[in-house]
């Protein structure tokens, strides 16, 4: 199993510059976030970026990237007439779900890790305080984990997405739609209770959030997982 | 070796209330080049989903290389090969990142693959491009690409789904002139589903003719003309008056008669001597200069199949 998800695997990394036939878009894919994120944000923010939540802007870059990645590798096979020469081969339906995923998720994650230390290099650049800047430990645990974590999140969501989609546009705009939803939600509810969360959220410190966020996120990240190897049979994706 | 490759017991297949495969018994013995023939929409694509293990029966076996396709999937799409409805190859790729994709999947070691993925592009006439993405090439290249990667492991059985389809008549025959090459070579197996019939004809040495999921016949193509066709003949020549012509229709072995730009055509009630035919016609004043004796093609023969079963 493990040699069928490395040959997966192989085979999305090959494909994984070349999105959708354009390697400048999915060259623009990477660079848009890894320049925000890796040097605007720190630049215009200065040291606060490294003490701050705002360094959870890093949270988007997974996000982003999964969001494009998982439609173009789930939706894209069966857009591109590959899939059921894909699913008349050998492979088990579970390598191919995790040599994908894992592709789309460890991308994601290592160019997340690759935005926040540049954006680590950036801040003690542009803003040098005569001493190095580090991030707070919190910070840390929130952004490398909580990234991982989305990452995985976006990814089954992106799955589930792609395997009814027509298109991979169409997924992909869906997606990012799903995507936009809970913080818009987590907006009004902030804004409408503030006080109330404030005073629920006043006896914790920030790492305390960040592993309850973490906690939830790890049950929510298997639930969809396990739903996502439900759905992702052969017998299911030749008829779709 | 298995001396039937594939076997189907009253295979049958339903979506929703459509019957896309009904009552499918059918024997295919190994090493040869068995045609798969019928109309768009008669239960082709979704015959060989079944034997790969794609589709779960509605009722019915089948059994491929001795294995059952219901309980033993796995193990059937191990040992076949499969070139689909389309060719499948990812075209940012080259055409040997393509093989060497396949190769791993089949579990083959670096050096088996390498040197059989050279075979099969040298032998496709494809090795001088082999580094190039697969995108721009011609359809006829990229079919030639996908037999291949279909061969690349040796399977003992592979499954062709229309493969010479939309290809130009040269790349077409080149197609065909490999497949029957490899074929022969490698003492595989090959299920093609055509609807080009001379290609079935030359190719295959068992026919299967299917409509709206029922098999309708299976036999050598002679059997079939045997069994199906009309026997006729065509006279070359001139004379072919009036008179000539209700003498012809007269004769009880003679079915009907049809002249076109000096040339006679006439169909038989059965396989007979037609020397008698022709000594009437000379009689009659007519001046021949050729004879040649037909065999129904079995393009007729698949459409008096569809007609019969209309």
């Amino acid at each position: 199993m493990m040699s069928d998800v490395w040959t997966v695997m192989w085979k999305e990394r090959k494909g994984l510059f070349v999105s959708r036939g354009s390697r400048a878009r999915a060259l623009w894919n990477l660079l848009v976030p890894l320049g925000l994120v890796g040097i605007w944000f720190p630049v215009v923010e200065g040291p606060n970026w490294v003490s701050s939540p705002l360094a959870l802007t890093a949270l988007l870059v997974p996000m982003l990237l999964v969001a494009t990645t998982v439609p173009d590798s789930f939706a894209g096979e069966r857009e591109r007439h590959t899939l059921s020469t894909l699913l008349a081969s050998r492979l088990p339906d579970r390598a191919m779900l995790f040599g994908k995923l894992a592709v789309a998720v460890g991308y994601g994650w290592l160019v997340t890790i690759i935005a926040i230390l540049l954006a680590l290099l950036t801040v003690n650049a542009a803003h040098w305080q005569g001493h190095v800047l580090l991030y707070s430990p919190a910070l840390v645990v929130a952004d490398v984990v909580l990234s991982l974590l989305l990452a995985v999140f976006v990814g089954g969501v992106g799955i589930l997405i792609s395997l009814r989609a027509g298109s991979v546009q169409a997924a992909q705009q869906l997606l990012v739609t799903i995507m936009l939803i809970p913080p818009i939600v987590l907006a009004v509810i902030l804004t409408a209770l503030h006080k109330q969360v404030a005073s629920a959220l006043g006896g914790l410190d920030f790492m305390q959030i960040v592993l309850i966020v973490i906690g939830v996120l790890i049950v929510a990240d298997a639930l969809l997982l396990r739903v996502t190897i439900a759905r992702f049979q052969r017998a299911r994706l030749i008829l779709g | 070796m298995n001396e039937i490759a594939i076997r189907t017991e009253s295979l049958t297949r339903d979506f929703s209330a459509v019957r896309a495969v009904d009552g499918l018994s059918m024997e295919v013995p190994s090493g040869i080049i068995f045609g798969f023939l019928g109309p768009n929409g008669s239960g082709k694509t979704t015959t060989i989903n079944l034997l790969l293990g794609l589709l779960e029966p509605t009722a019915g076996k089948a059994e491929v290389l001795g294995f059952d396709t219901r309980t033993q999937p796995d193990v059937v799409r191990t040992r076949t090969g499969a070139l689909l409805e389309y060719p499948g190859l990812y075209e940012q790729m080259s055409a040997e990142d393509n093989l060497e994709f396949y190769g791993r999947v089949w579990k083959m070691g670096i050096s088996e693959r390498q040197s059989r993925s050279k075979e099969l592009l040298v032998h496709f006439g494809l090795w001088e491009r082999r580094r190039e993405s697969v995108e721009k090439w011609s359809r006829g290249m990229k079919q030639k690409l996908a037999m291949a990667r279909a061969l690349l492991h040796r399977p003992s059985l592979v499954f062709l789904d229309e493969p010479t389809a939309g290809l130009d008549v040269v790349a077409a025959a080149s197609l065909r002139d490999d497949l029957a090459g490899l074929a022969a070579r490698e003492g595989v197996t090959v299920f093609l589903t055509t609807h080009n019939m001379a290609e079935a004809e030359k190719l295959c040495r068992l026919v299967a003719v299917i409509r709206k999921g029922k098999l309708l016949a299976v036999g050598h193509p002679d059997e079939l003309r045997a069994h199906t066709g009309t026997p006729h003949f065509e006279v070359a020549g001139r004379g072919f008056n009036e008179d000539v012509l209700g003498l012809l229709r007269a004769r009880p072995e003679v079915s009907a008669v049809e002249v076109q730009d000096n040339r006679l055509s006439i169909q038989l009630r059965k396989e007979m001597d037609v020397a008698p035919l022709v000594s009437l016609m000379v009689g009659a004043g007519v001046q021949v200069e050729e004879v040649r004796k037909g065999k129904a093609s079995l393009e007729e023969v698949f459409l008096t199949l569809m007609e019969e079963e209309r």
